[in-house]
């Protein structure tokens, strides 16, 4: 699957409370948490009119802080198609290959600015900057975790073992 | 073989396994709070669940935004308990009987030496200091326990760290993990296990360990682990756990070692607004930083010792007239133990309110949220943007001494130069 779309940058360290900060936490309704996305990274975000489609971009250590899976979940109901970052914390990580959030570690992830056009490959792991006529090989997932992504997420994995195994 | 691949072989039934290698592992505790609960209970039924795989080895522990601060965090906990009743989870602490999740599991005995355990919140790593591998995953992963008992994980590289030399007075295992941290970076564990060895272990108490396994995370570690030792096993026979010793082979390589000597250590401060920031509190001292609030509990620093050193600095003194001072123990258990050692008179005679057991404004979520501007200190374990409220406060992380210190004079402040 083939991901294009408008950059959004953000910075190093970016943490679960930026992402979605705790006083949106007394709902887990997705549409509403969406709203919030990113609110202390970028007031606003999760309510702009432009981000439906589009790909963040970060530095190190994108979604540090606390487990709470509804960050990845805002970033996928507000209509972000990816995200790309140097490096992902681990729980963060974890979390968006459950639900199914396309994320992408490259390297090169702070070449890309605000704007640019970027194109994703999941399957090859290719990364392109449109714009910038640039081209990336992003980190492949290890083989088990590809198993995950390939069933669409952890509990599409674990319902499809349990009927295998009944 | 490192703590967290012994744990792990053990609990995978293999001689041995390696960092990098993915396991699929039966888990012997999994956590959720009034936070992420919701969300596992509602991804669990959206994928057929019916009856949850194991209901005895389910906690479900509404403390974030307890007692219920809203009618939208009511209607999450009103969830949690209809779950609990509906699969029989009798793991399920109602206000009144509950504590702040990471100080409440080890207490009750919920977690032991040598167990698998997952939480819906990312200081799960706390039970790291008894010898458990335990660490934080999001919703989905616990909906995937109650459907199959099972968790996928990755074993991890392990970071050594070696502590040697005594504590001066007034340093704590908080200035441990806080200098630690600062070491390391906040993404120098990241997917690594941090294990803890020395001759220090002898001096660090359980509550100790569990303030620096605690906040392993902070430094992106995936669980903080203690061999099991004499101090281990007493606090287990205290809950009737009989466990076996752990540690390492002599021959073990480490991904990476840090050597820390406590006899050099400082009170350390963390500044906004990462907890790697860090200076010695003497340094923040000569910097006159004005404070608003300060907080002291939460599950890195809301345990007996933690509210006995606060009391020891606050006995006899009054919380400056600037300065809101709320102390929140950790559970009920350690309200009622405050009470018969008279730490609350103490508190209360210094003009700081004593509140009953919640995260509460470690997350800004309530009891002590920060206007715009303001400045707290606070044992609590992040001091990230807008963590404690207003994206233009400042939380400053220290230990309960220097917290309570600093209350006292309404600037940062040294314990020692009170």
């Amino acid at each position: 699957m083939k991901i294009r779309g408008k950059v959004f940058v953000f910075g190093n360290n970016v943490n679960t409370d930026e992402i979605i900060p705790a006083r949106y936490l007394n709902t887990a309704d997705p549409t509403e948490l969406a709203r919030y996305c990113m609110e202390d990274a970028r007031p606003g975000f999760g309510r702009g009119t432009d981000i439906k489609g589009s790909i963040i971009v970060a530095g190190e250590n994108f979604g540090c802080g606390s487990s709470r899976e509804h960050a990845p979940v805002a970033i996928k109901a507000a209509g972000i198609s990816c995200v790309m970052a140097r490096s992902f914390a681990r729980i963060f990580f974890r979390n968006a290959i459950n639900i199914g959030l396309p994320i992408v570690e490259l390297t090169e992830a702070d070449t890309f600015e605000e704007g640019d056009i970027a194109e994703v490959d999941l399957e090859t792991g290719k990364v392109r900057n449109i714009t910038k006529s640039t081209e990336y090989n992003a980190k492949p997932y290890p083989a088990f975790l590809r198993k995950i992504v390939e069933a669409g997420g952890w509990l599409e994995y674990c319902v499809k073992s349990l009927q295998s195994l009944s | 073989m490192t703590l967290a691949q012994k744990i792990l072989a053990r609990k995978a039934g293999k001689s041995r396994v390696e960092p990098g290698e993915f396991l699929l592992l039966d888990v012997d505790v999994a956590l959720a709070n009034d936070i992420t609960a919701p969300l596992a209970i509602q991804k669990f039924k959206e994928y057929g669940g019916e009856k949850v795989h194991d209901p005895d080895r389910i906690v479900l522990v509404p403390d974030h935004f307890v007692p219920n601060k809203d009618i939208e965090s009511a209607m999450q906990v009103k969830l949690l308990r209809e779950f609990a009743e509906e699969q029989g989870i009798k793991h399920f602490y109602e206000v009144g009987r509950m504590g702040i999740e990471h100080v409440l599991l080890p207490e009750e005995g919920l977690v032991k030496s040598g167990d698998l355990v997952v939480g819906a919140d990312s200081h799960t790593c706390t039970y790291g200091a008894l010898g458990a591998f335990a660490t934080g995953v999001g919703s989905t992963d616990i909906a995937g326990v109650y459907l199959t008992g099972r968790v996928w994980l990755r074993v991890p590289e392990s970071i050594k760290v070696q502590l040697v030399g005594s504590f001066k007075d007034f340093v704590t295992a908080k200035d441990v993990i806080l200098k630690l941290i600062s070491i390391l970076g906040v993404d120098g564990a990241n997917y690594r296990a941090l294990e803890f060895f020395g001759p220090a272990l002898r001096e660090i108490s359980m509550d100790g360990r569990f303030t620096i396994s605690n906040m392993a995370i902070e430094a992106g570690g995936k669980a903080g682990l203690f061999p099991v030792d004499e101090v281990t096993m007493a606090y287990e026979k205290e809950r009737n756990i009989e466990v076996e010793t752990l540690s390492v082979d002599e021959d073990t390589v480490y991904w990476k070692e840090v050597h820390l000597d406590l006899s050099q250590l400082e009170p350390q401060v963390a500044y906004p607004f990462l907890p790697s920031n860090t200076k010695d509190v003497t340094e923040a001292e000569r910097e006159g930083i004005k404070v608003d609030q300060v907080v002291i509990g939460s599950c890195t620093n809301g345990r007996i010792e933690d509210l006995r050193l606060a009391a020891q600095v606050l006995k006899g003194r009054k919380v400056a007239p600037h300065v809101r001072c709320i102390v929140i123990p950790g559970s009920q258990n350690v309200v009622k133990r405050a009470l018969k050692e008279g730490l609350v008179d103490i508190f209360l005679e210094s003009e700081c309110v004593f509140s009953t057991p919640t995260c509460g404004p470690c997350l800004g979520g309530h009891m002590g949220v920060l206007a715009e501007g303001e400045v707290a200190v606070s044992t609590t374990n992040r001091n990230f943007v807008g963590r404690m409220g207003h994206p233009k406060s400042k939380v400053f992380l220290a230990s309960p001494a220097v917290a309570a210190a600093s209350a006292v004079r309404g600037y940062i402040a040294d314990p020692r130069r009170l």
